[in-house]
């Protein structure tokens, strides 16, 4: 009897995927092609994409490096593509970056800059790296003075003693902190140490001057412009209005009514009128509200100006930090017996500040940004004032796009790289387990 | 047993107002006031010498002199006879007028990019990412700067636009052309758009102030307010008429009968129809002449603060856990209800207040008008007026004091709104 039943005894070899669920067809499908809506979006973007590169690849691609003038790019990239034929004219940046990043600084003095900037680096280093040692910071705390030194030149002894002045501030409020508190020690020192800046050191100076003499050429505050400028103002801005920022979120929190009702008035008045306005007063009204002699740096007046504004939103970002936090944390504080500033400085801060991160960041962003708003009274900043000058060259008249291209993208790396490591640092803290 | 004593009673000495916290904090406070005051003092004194010294006095009766400056658009009748507080005004309505326009097509950009970020479509996420991310980390006054030149630098001339019959029978075409369908003209010297007007007028009234209200408009505003109404009672009574039955009746083709059906009488009946740009010999005229220093300023504000509105609108969306949706879809809603009813008003909750903070930031960043001379308040009050009459301290004082009310009236607005959407919590 024949058996016409059959068994296989081997496994079938597994059969591929069909076509349409792996490697590329399936990604397109998912990604890009995943319905009539879907579709649709996809052949627009492409559609957008295309536009953008068409319109902006040939004028990108005809770049001119070398040239002396608009006309002579312009006679390059005819001669080369056509006629009809649009280029860049890149030898604009050539011929003036140093313009876009120093301003109007002597040449020969260049080498301060490139020292502060990379001093700059080496400062700020410690404080975004946790995992250097921790005795860098004081490096980092001392090099404001150096660059103050470096970029505006004068006497190295102006700012060694203002050094010690902050020196004589720590040292009275250390000697009174325990018996008077934290609040009237730092009060005390403050007067101090203000009495040591207004009456001391101008005649220390002199005299110190005149046996050691040891000084840089001086920088006169008009020379300054572009990107220097806008740092230098950025910069010392973001430093102090952090702590000034944090102070203002306590005040408004504090429970002592008058500095809780000054804390408020400050904060909601510089939040509701624009930076612009407060740079007219620091360039228009500041003469009115100070004695008719005293002569008051223009930079030094925007700084201030703008570091207020930017502490105010810095307050507002940090109390909401400070209101994230449970009650628990305070009550944890107040029964291990700590008193105001050391549960502060030991468990409320760190928390409210990790919380505060992203905001703390972005006013930064903006502060950043808002560094070229001082165009409108008479500064230097790398967008409207330098370009402006540069295109007031006869051989650089009305070229547009390519200054502004530059300047845009020197300020979205600075930005961009800001808000990524902010995210990295929030990344970092985290501590829930989600 | 012996109770323990009470502790000492101690009188009050000079220096518990130092060393003892229970006094500290009233020391403090009195001096921080002390303190307040001297340099407020201060302040104003030197201000008291400073404007002495200059001959000058305090007082706002420069406002009600002749101007006799020119604004190119204002949205109220001004000449250069009207007052500087009329100027003010004219600044204070441009100000208001790009503000709101600017929050309305900022939140409409942000909100589709932000939607379009979190989309499955890989390039469109990418797309919107670097929108987002380019129009965010650059300064908005280099998008003012930008949208300047490129509307003032390569747009063509209105001569480009000129057809004439010569031109037509050698088969020849203009060089430049108005878009959608000839409604919009965009020159080197403005933006030309078609305007609806009436062809029967009611008249115009002249309010206080002589600001003319057209009657057309007035009839045609209090019509849609009351379809408006209408719309709220028919929908009230679906809703009365699902919770007494169990069935909701069809109201979908009511809606836009009772929304705009009246309108739409109305406007045929005053005989309203567009009036289109056309081009003279030297300009177009007819429709809205728009400045370029306007529509510059309008489209970098909506672009800038779209990008930041379209995190924002990502963030509150992201915020709303999936099973917020599972738990609606479990419970038997369909998509659209389930929008509407769960996922909606719970991220408007995350939404709102960023939202509205960026509407304060565009309305202050407007002042920025002054980058391509757009005559705002900043142009009117604190740039020609105070240029003229040399009053830097009132102008200036005023200006701050229009800007922080506006901010003011805004947050507070929000406020209201947060108390009234607040998880209500025991």
């Amino acid at each position: 009897m024949s058996n016409t039943s059959f068994v296989r005894n081997e496994m079938l070899p597994p059969a591929p995927p069909p076509v349409s669920q792996t490697g590329l067809v399936k990604w397109l499908r998912e990604n890009l092609f995943a319905g009539p809506l879907n579709s649709a979006l996809t052949v627009l973007g492409l559609g957008a994409a295309i536009w953008l590169i068409q319109a902006a690849a040939p004028w990108l691609l005809h770049s001119v490096w070398v040239a002396d003038s608009q006309n002579e790019c312009r006679a390059i990239v005819q001669e080369r593509w056509g006629p009809d034929a649009t280029g860049a004219c890149w030898a604009i940046i050539r011929a003036r970056w140093h313009q876009f990043l120093f301003g109007f600084y002597p040449m020969e003095e260049y080498w301060r800059l490139f020292v502060t900037f990379a001093g700059l680096l080496l400062a700020i280093l410690p404080v975004l790296a946790t995992s250097l040692p921790r005795k860098l910071l004081w490096g980092s705390v001392l090099y404001p003075l150096v660059a103050f030194w470096l970029l505006w030149g004068g006497s190295v002894w102006g700012p060694i003693l203002t050094l010690a002045g902050f020196g004589l501030w720590a040292a009275v409020f250390l000697a009174l902190q325990v018996r008077l508190g934290v609040v009237v020690a730092a009060g005390v020192g403050l007067i101090v140490a203000a009495v040591f800046w207004i009456y001391g050191v101008d005649p220390i100076e002199t005299g110190l001057q005149s046996v050691l003499p040891f000084a840089l050429p001086e920088v006169d505050s008009d020379q300054f412009g572009g990107f220097l400028l806008a740092l230098v103002i950025g910069a010392t801005a973001i430093v102090i209005s952090l702590p000034l920022g944090i102070l203002l979120a306590l005040g408004r929190q504090s429970d002592m009514l008058i500095v809780k009702s000054l804390s408020v008035g400050f904060i909601e008045f510089i939040r509701g009128v624009p930076l612009i306005t407060l740079l007219f007063t620091a360039s228009l009204l500041l003469q009115y509200f100070l004695p008719s002699d005293t002569k008051f740096d223009l930079i030094l007046r925007v700084v201030i100006l703008v570091t207020f504004f930017s502490a105010a939103y810095i307050a507002e970002v940090i109390r909401g930090g400070l209101a994230a936090l449970p009650r628990g944390q305070y009550e944890a504080a107040d029964a291990l017996g700590l008193d105001y500033w050391q549960a502060q400085r030991l468990i409320i801060m760190p928390q409210a500040l990790k919380i505060s991160i992203p905001g703390i960041v972005s006013t930064f962003i903006g502060l950043f940004k808002d560094t070229t708003l001082v165009a409108f009274v008479g500064l230097m900043d790398p967008l409207k004032g330098i370009s402006t000058a540069v295109r007031a060259d006869i051989n650089w008249k009305g070229i547009y796009w390519e200054p502004y291209i530059f300047v845009a993208v020197i300020f979205f790396i600075f930005n961009f790289s800001m808000s990524r490591y902010s995210m990295y640092l929030e990344r970092k803290l985290k501590r829930d387990h989600r | 047993m012996t109770l323990a004593s009470d502790p000492p009673k101690e009188g009050f000495r000079l220096s518990m107002l130092i060393y003892d916290t229970r006094f500290r904090s009233i020391t403090i406070q009195v001096v921080v006031l002390l303190l307040f005051l001297a340099g407020l003092f201060w302040l104003l004194n030197n201000a008291y010498v400073n404007l002495e010294a200059k001959g000058k006095d305090f007082n706002f009766s420069f406002l009600w002199s002749r101007a006799g400056y020119d604004i190119a658009q204002t949205l109220i009748p001004y000449t250069n006879d009207d007052t500087h507080m009329r100027a003010l005004v004219v600044g204070l309505l441009n100000t208001l007028l790009v503000s709101v326009l600017g929050c309305v097509l900022a939140t409409l950009v942000g909100t589709v990019v932000g939607v379009l970020r979190l989309s499955h479509n890989w390039l469109v996420a990418r797309l919107m990412t670097v929108y987002v991310e380019t129009f965010r980390n650059i300064p908005l006054l280099l998008w003012i700067l930008l949208m300047g030149t490129i509307l003032a630098e390569t747009r063509p001339s209105p001569r480009d636009f000129r057809f004439t019959d010569a031109m037509r029978e050698a088969g020849q075409t203009p060089e430049a052309s108005m878009w959608f369908f000839d409604t919009i003209a965009v020159t080197n010297r403005g933006t030309s758009v078609a305007a609806p007007v009436f062809s029967n007028s009611l008249g115009t009234v002249v309010l206080p102030g002589n600001i003319p209200l057209s009657l057309n408009a007035l009839v045609l505003m209090v019509v849609l307010a009351a379809s408006f109404f209408g719309w709220r009672l028919l929908m009230r009574r679906a809703k009365a008429l699902q919770e007494a039955t169990g069935v909701r009746p069809t109201t979908w083709w009511q809606t836009p009968l009772v929304l705009f059906g009246p309108a739409a009488v109305v406007s045929v009946l005053l005989g309203l129809h567009l009036d289109y740009p056309t081009i003279t010999r030297f300009d177009f005229e007819g429709g809205f002449q728009m400045l370029h220093s306007f529509t510059a300023l309008l489209i970098a504000l909506t672009v800038y603060t779209s990008a930041f509105i379209a995190e924002i609108v990502r963030a509150g969306i992201m915020a709303i856990s999936k099973g917020q949706t599972e738990a609606a879809y479990a419970l038997g809603l369909r998509p659209s209800r389930t929008m509407n009813l769960v996922i909606l008003p719970q991220a408007l909750r995350v939404i709102v207040p960023p939202l509205i903070s960026q509407f304060l930031n565009l309305t202050k960043n407007s002042s920025l008008a002054i980058a391509v001379s757009y005559m705002d308040l900043r142009g009117t009050l604190g740039g020609i007026t105070l240029n003229q009459t040399g009053r830097e301290l009132e102008c200036m004082l005023l200006m701050m004091l229009i800007y922080l009310t506006i901010s003011l009236v805004i947050s507070s607005v929000m406020n209201i709104y947060n108390k009234s959407i607040k998880l209500k919590e025991r």
